[in-house]
């Protein structure tokens, strides 16, 4: 069985080595991660002191980014809201995976009732606009950082429910799972030891995609004042003051909004390399 | 066909009974009364005023009971008043709003369909040239870019630096005295961004998704045989694969509308449009709980009707499912 995996694996990194833009996507996430866990070594300055004498002064070799509207060094701001997006997206995608997995599970394993039971719910979820549902619960709980990720892994989990299931639906009537009800293995045992398995690749290509979906939401959020709020930098806030002083101070706008396009972007090009990478179609 | 449509209007009953049930819930998660956010604000209002007005919210029967009111309610297109200073029927809120969200987000869709339809089939017809990458790089970069962040800064370039388009509203001041042709332009001009945002949102997935149906279609067998005849490569590709090329878009224009209307929050609040979205966001901010539950149920009934929409013009555009599920 390990011998199996490992040769999985290593076929698996194989493709995806050979995909540029994959490695392009995947080198990014790395550095990104790096970036933050040593934001508070690397930052130029403390990302919550005001400066009075340097209020929105733009690019400087003392102020790469230039500072905002408090004289807080932007860089450094954008170094500790990377912090913030990757704690988001990773807790997020978690709640969302986690909840999609179990419910496309149990639906596509027990099927009947409570298959149909579940996938009219998934069907009912799908129906809200997500944003909106994000925004009422929100709004109504107080905005914080754990709201937000709580109310996105709750709003984003159905896709991944729809492609369990359905990876499950084929599993289920393989040979080895007949062999393993054979042998007397519990619903418990096979499901989470022989199925599961076997149906998560492909979610970790939604949990890719996921997590810079969760990214884009958390900065909407942050940016219309409901998401994490000031002090706390995270990209989306900053590009408020970005709104509020357009007139004066482009770096407020440009530097977190490219910020949030290449993180975006690196997760996406991850995303699709794994799918191509277990796609056997897919020749490289 | 008569009997799928009516199989279809029938099964929305229990998705919309969901719907309610879900959008009830979730505003009385709420720690706290309604009533309490109505009263905290003015210290003269008693004890029994507050009670009276749970009462007249019907908040001091227990919570099975308000959830068949206000179901009952609903059915009658009754959305209960609105908690802010005006007090309106919510109904006659979301009235105003919604024509303007949604006659916004119908340009939105012509112009992303009108674009991403061309580009997809130049991206499948010169699938691995230059001209195929080039498009897959902007349509990576298009899923990556924040709406936001677009929209700040297309303000900053059109609206602060070149001065040429108004950043906020949908009129300028004194449009009431403009004549017919003057109004339009202003309109219209104040509509520019806002639709341009709208559209850049799904421009990038909707070519991309062009771009792998019209490769499916072209693999397929009747046009390999289309060219074997000697037709030219225009006729095969406008008129032999992009009809079915396009079929697959009708299925994905009903699954757009819960993003499009949730994307509304977004660019109605940056440039100040008084639509839905920008009405749900105020709403949302000072907790009035009746236009958030009647803007949460009708933009989740929107979805479901286009849903229904768009699968039964597929099943009339597509003679295979009309003939197979009769």
């Amino acid at each position: 069985m390990a011998f199996r995996h490992s040769y999985f694996y290593a076929v698996f990194w194989q493709r995806f080595k050979r995909n540029r833009l994959a490695m392009a996507g995947a080198t990014v996430v790395a550095l990104l991660f790096l970036l933050s866990l040593s934001a508070s070594f690397l930052a130029p300055y403390d990302p919550n002191s005001i400066n009075a004498w340097s209020v929105l002064s733009p690019p400087s070799r003392q102020h790469w980014f230039g500072t905002d509207e408090l004289g807080r060094d932007v860089l450094s701001r954008i170094m500790y809201g990377a912090r913030i997006s990757l704690k988001v997206g990773f807790v997020a995608v978690g709640i969302a995976v986690s909840i999609g997995t179990v419910v496309g599970l149990v639906s596509g394993y027990y099927s009947g009732l409570a298959d149909a039971a579940l996938m009219r719910f998934v069907d009912i979820m799908l129906c809200f606009p997500a944003f909106f549902l994000i925004l009422a619960v929100i709004t109504i709980r107080e905005p914080s950082i754990w709201n937000i990720m709580i109310v996105i892994g709750l709003t984003g989990w159905m896709g991944v429910a729809r492609l369990v299931r359905a990876e499950t639906l084929s599993i289920r009537e393989m040979d080895y799972i007949l062999a393993a009800r054979c042998i007397g293995c519990s619903d418990a045992r096979i499901i989470f030891r022989h199925i599961l398995p076997n149906a998560i690749s492909p979610v970790l290509v939604s949990a890719s995609l996921g997590v810079a979906g969760a990214i884009l939401t958390e900065s909407a959020l942050s940016f219309l004042g409901i998401g994490v709020l000031p002090p706390t930098p995270s990209w989306g806030n900053i590009l408020t003051s970005g709104k509020d002083f357009i007139e004066f101070a482009w770096w407020l706008s440009l530097f977190p909004g490219l910020s949030i396009l290449i993180t975006v972007l690196a997760y996406n090009l991850l995303g699709e390399g794994i799918r191509d990478a277990l796609d056997p179609r897919v020749k490289r | 066909m008569a009997r799928y449509i009516i199989q279809r209007i029938l099964m929305l009953i229990p998705l919309m009974l969901g719907i309610t049930l879900i959008t009830f819930t979730v505003i009385h998660l709420a720690p706290g009364e309604p009533v309490e956010m109505q009263v905290a604000m003015n210290p003269k209002v008693g004890k029994e005023a507050r009670e009276r007005l749970r009462k007249f919210y019907g908040l001091d029967k227990p919570l099975h009971e308000q959830y068949v009111t206000w179901v009952g309610k609903l059915a009658r297109l009754d959305l209960g008043r609105s908690f802010s200073s005006d007090n309106r029927p919510v109904v006659d809120k979301i009235k105003e709003r919604l024509p303007v969200t949604i006659s916004l987000n119908i340009i939105a869709l012509l112009l992303e369909f009108g674009l991403a339809i061309p580009i997809g089939i130049m991206a499948a017809t010169h699938r691995d040239t230059w001209l195929d990458k080039g498009i897959t790089v902007f349509v990576f970069v298009g899923f990556a870019v924040p709406t936001f962040w677009l929209a700040l800064l297309l303000m900053y370039f059109f609206g602060v630096k070149l001065n040429l388009l108004p950043i906020s509203g949908l009129h300028s001041l004194g449009s009431a005295n403009f004549g017919t042709v003057q109004y339009l332009w202003d309109l219209a001009k104040h509509l520019i961004m806002p639709v341009m945002v709208a559209s850049f949102g799904s421009l990038a997935g909707l070519s991309r998704y062009m771009r792998s149906t019209m490769l499916n279609v072209i693999g397929q067998d009747y046009i390999t045989t289309a060219r074997a005849k000697g037709l030219s490569e225009r006729t095969v590709i406008y008129k032999h694969a992009l009809r079915n090329a396009l079929l697959p878009l009708i299925t994905l224009l009903g699954f757009s509308i819960p993003g499009l209307i949730g994307g509304s929050v977004i660019f109605e609040t940056i440039f100040a449009i008084p639509g839905m979205g920008q009405l749900f966001y105020q709403g949302a901010m000072s907790r009035d709980y009746p236009v958030v539950m009647g803007i949460l149920v009708i933009g989740a009934f929107l979805t479901l009707i286009g849903n229904l929409v768009a699968d039964v013009s597929y099943a009339l555009a597509d003679p295979r499912i009309r003939q197979g599920g009769g």
